[in-house]
């Protein structure tokens, strides 16, 4: 591991009421970023959401609101890219089919991965082991 | 949730006295402006300078909120929106469906 590289693991219940504290350690890690020389603040903002968004995928979706189940959230940082990961042990989906919103048909629901994928510069969700992993990539740079 | 309700002459201010308006609590807020057209009010306005942080739950449920108002021919507005939010209503281009207002006293104005 070189010498800048963070790594933090997580695991919390499969309830939404740990959807803050995700969030706000997103928050956190964007604010030590001390070499990003974008716009902070708004780094922060996207991390949140990204982590929510996948997060709340995971638990309603992936992991069918079950609140024995767990989430594992991992997340990678270097001073090149931040990597995120969101570990569900569900049935999975398949993230090509799901198309982008269509703005004039106001929908309720159906902007989460629309909001990951127009945040992160890569998203891809795979088949593991022991689940899917939701895997989404930002360059800092 | 933390909501505040406060009737101004024909109008009603819900207050959102929350700093995120995600999928925990939204759908707290989509139940009570349900409620509140149902119980005949025509004109909410949802005072959101409280919220820091939305997700696309919270959006729904603003979404959901405004489609009420439709169907029981209301009015739904916004006032408030902290700048983080209001990007989100631009990425989503939510920002050309909803009437979105610097502040209550401005928003109040216009119904």
């Amino acid at each position: 591991m070189d010498k800048n590289r963070i790594q933090v693991d997580i695991k919390v219940p499969n309830q939404t009421r740990y959807l803050s504290l995700i969030g706000r350690i997103g928050e956190d890690i964007a604010n030590e970023l001390y070499k990003y020389r974008g716009d902070r603040e708004t780094l922060a903002y996207h991390i949140n959401l990204v982590l929510t968004e996948a997060m709340v995928n995971a638990i309603r979706h992936a992991n069918a609101d079950d609140p024995d189940k767990t989430v594992r959230i991992l997340i990678y940082i270097s001073d090149e890219e931040l990597v995120i990961q969101v570990h569900d042990s569900g049935q999975g989906f398949d993230i090509n089919a799901i198309q982008s919103p269509d703005f004039d048909a106001l929908e309720d629901r159906g902007r989460g991965i629309f909001l990951i994928r127009s945040l992160m510069d890569s998203v891809c969700y795979r088949r593991e082991a022991a689940g899917n992993v939701l895997e989404m990539t930002k360059q800092l740079h | 949730m933390n909501l505040y309700i406060e009737k101004k002459k024909d109008v009603t201010i819900l207050y959102v006295r929350e700093e995120r308006l995600d999928a925990h609590n939204s759908g707290e807020l989509k139940t009570e402006m349900g409620r509140l057209f149902e119980g005949g009010e025509k004109n909410i306005l949802v005072e959101m300078k409280d919220v820091r942080f939305i997700d696309s739950s919270g959006l729904g449920a603003l979404v959901s909120g405004f489609k009420n108002a439709i169907s029981h021919q209301g009015n739904l507005k916004l006032a408030s929106l902290q700048p983080q939010v209001k990007s989100m209503f631009e990425l989503t281009r939510l920002h050309r469906v909803f009437e979105i207002f610097g502040s209550s006293a401005e928003a109040l104005d216009t119904f």
